[in-house]
């Protein structure tokens, strides 16, 4: 099979869509002539147009409010934030707004709408380094899907666009170059469904986006020493799927979380606390998180990767749990 | 003047003021919870305005949104079922006094953060524009919106694009308990559109004329392809900011001032002494408007409450999986 890079998956999605539906469009921040800051949408406004392919000032609140009302009207917009960070900025049209139109107007109304921002971090400091996913997946009305392999990327936001309601779709941006396997044919990934990236029998790792590939990684290294590990990829934060989790716990018996976010209230925990509920019987050690350091994003590289959890930290929990 | 056009208008103005004596008395005596913000004194705006659309031109309003929806024609039952909390309610008891909405009705609900509603004016019109159709959308908020971020970048934005949008500012001097002069640089609210490069007027939003007639050219300078323009209605309202305020900020005198200025009242007077229809044939208009808000509230006493085991419905319109929503 051929393989491609994340970044590719995200434009092989969005051009599909937009070709097979005139009411899909994008709007954002300098994403049609400059391409968008990570580079996904360059060249689209070449093929679609400046009716598709919006550039807007910055004004994140009335991207978000007017992708919101567009899609009141039966649109299908796309709307990019250039940073998770920018999208403070609109919370309150995302928390207050499409995420709840649905239910407050008593299911008349639908918001299909798909708001993409990377999320990411490469010394760009305190207030452009954050990992807020968990801000969004802690609100019910929406759908927040932050995936990992290229393969992933492209059939969830292509399930994304064709959905009914608002969904968070975040993308990190460390990973917009990391390469895997698509297939050319058309396909869709469900959302709201956790898979086994990789099979194993001795821990469990559960994970989402850049850790997911680094969870990989630490299984393969470990595999060399005999241990097998199971690794689980999220790829939806919300609603979560802990099926595949609770059944990995039962076989495995020990359990790592790994993500990029501050461990306090985060992903990480919601996943440590269902499994406690879930599936404490089957618990033979204290599930271990791996999670970022409680700081603002330093800017100094040393500082800054002391401040992110890495493969090796993986590796740590993993003994860990095993001993 | 019409004598049916002006028969209409007094209707609605009348209904939306019995309907709203009829939401305080429903306060009083507990049946309708939350925050209640009436529209009495105002009614001229939502008359006067909505009048002048096209019934598929989507509204979006804020929390004081009683008057718009009836302006609109939405079910009295339905709106006074609403404010109960029932079942039959528009928003089925979800959204209460300040989330009305009627999608089918192109009214797409009142929304309580300040100036929160206005981007998704802008993205209703934004629709329009992509699909070549003539609809056009019109955001009512009050002046207090006008000092958030989200006014400034929805003007820019739909004045960037060229987009059919009417923001109407119903301008009633107050942010809840603030005076204009106290929480804004110029009291001329209209004068804003010159910052965007567009078109702003200001009119006596307690005639119901004015407000129709000042409506009805914008609405054809938006048509036209013009951009959007920014109205301002002058209007008062007599009562508090909510049923909650004690009103401890202005003087018993200007309240009277401005109610010598009432809507139902001055029109009614004024189509009378210009002979367009006479004292009788108001009067008749009048009562039937009482009797449907009567019938308003007894539809909503005798509605069914919500059943339980719906409280996790339409919180997505695709649920996936198992919701994390269950009633226990």
């Amino acid at each position: 099979m051929r393989t491609i890079t994340v970044r590719q998956a995200i434009q092989e999605a969005l051009r599909e869509e937009m070709r097979r539906d005139e009411n899909v469009f994008l709007m954002g921040e300098d994403i049609a002539y400059y391409g968008s800051a990570y580079g996904v949408t360059k060249g689209f406004v070449d093929e679609f147009g400046e009716k598709r392919v919006k550039d807007t000032p910055i004004s994140e609140t009335a991207i978000i409010g007017a992708a919101t009302g567009a899609a009141l009207a039966g649109l299908r917009p796309i709307p990019e934030i250039m940073s998770i960070n920018f999208a403070l900025q609109a919370l309150d049209q995302v928390i207050n707004h499409s995420a709840k139109m649905s239910y407050m107007f008593g299911g008349q109304m639908k918001v299909p709408m798909v708001l993409r921002t990377p999320s990411g971090w490469s010394q760009l400091a305190a207030t452009h380094s954050q990992t807020l996913e968990l801000l969004f997946a802690y609100i019910p009305g929406l759908k927040v899907v932050m995936p990992s392999t290229p393969y992933d990327h492209k059939g969830l936001l292509k399930s994304a666009i064709r959905d009914d309601d608002p969904v968070i779709f975040i993308e990190h941006a460390l990973i917009y170059g990391a390469k895997g396997e698509v297939p050319e044919e058309e396909y869709l990934v469900p959302i709201g469904k956790s898979v086994v990236r990789r099979p194993g029998k001795d821990v469990t790792v559960v994970s989402y986006s850049r850790m997911a590939m680094l969870a990989m990684e630490a299984a393969n290294d470990l595999a060399a020493e005999g241990i097998d590990v199971e690794v689980i990829d999220l790829r939806t934060l919300r609603p979560l799927d802990m099926e595949p989790v609770i059944e990995s716990v039962k076989k495995t018996n020990r359990v790592v979380v790994a993500e990029e976010g501050w461990k306090t209230y985060g992903i990480g925990a919601e996943v440590q606390s269902r499994i406690y509920e879930e599936a404490f019987d089957y618990i033979d050690a204290p599930v271990r998180r791996v999670a970022g350091i409680e700081v603002p994003a330093p800017y100094n590289k040393h500082l800054e990767m002391a401040a992110y959890p890495h493969k090796a930290n993986i590796v740590a929990a993993i003994r860990e749990v095993l001993k | 003047m019409d004598k049916q056009l002006a028969l209409e208008w007094y209707r609605k103005m009348a209904l939306i003021r019995r309907f709203e004596e009829k939401c305080a008395e429903g306060y009083a005596y507990a049946k309708i919870g939350g925050f209640l913000h009436l529209y009495i004194g105002q009614e001229a705006v939502a008359v006067g305005a909505i009048s002048a659309l096209n019934d598929d031109d989507d509204i979006v309003t804020h929390y004081r949104d009683h008057g718009h929806a009836i302006a609109r024609g939405l079910d009295t039952n339905s709106l006074m079922a609403e404010l109960y909390g029932k079942a039959t309610g528009c928003s089925k008891g979800r959204g209460g006094s300040m989330h009305f909405a009627d999608a089918s009705k192109h009214f797409w609900g009142g929304y309580a953060l300040v100036g929160a509603h206005l981007p998704i004016a802008v993205g209703l019109a934004m629709a329009s524009q992509y699909r070549g159709e003539d609809r056009l959308a019109m955001a009512i908020f009050g002046d207090g919106s006008t000092n958030n971020g989200g006014f400034h970048e929805s003007l820019n934005m739909a004045a960037v694009f060229k987009l059919p949008v009417i923001f109407l500012i119903e301008n009633n001097l107050y942010s809840m308990g603030v005076a204009l002069q106290r929480d804004s640089a110029i009291s001329d609210l209209y004068k804003r559109a010159a910052s965007y490069g567009i078109l702003g007027e200001a009119f006596d939003g307690m005639d119901v004329e004015a407000t129709h007639e000042a409506t009805k050219r914008a609405v054809a300078h938006v048509r036209a392809g013009n951009g959007p323009v920014l109205l301002e209605a002058k209007t008062y309202r007599f009562r508090g900011h909510s049923m909650a305020d004690p009103e401890m900020y202005r003087s018993k005198e200007e309240v009277e001032f401005w109610k010598q200025k009432d809507p139902i009242v001055t029109w009614k007077a004024r189509c009378v002494e210009a002979g367009i229809a006479t004292a009788a044939e108001f009067d008749e208009v009048e009562a039937a408007a009482n009797r449907e808000a009567e019938e308003s509230v007894k539809f909503a006493d005798e509605s069914p409450e919500p059943e339980l085991s719906t409280l996790c419905d339409n919180i997505y319109a695709n649920p996936i999986g198992q919701t994390d929503c269950q009633l226990v």
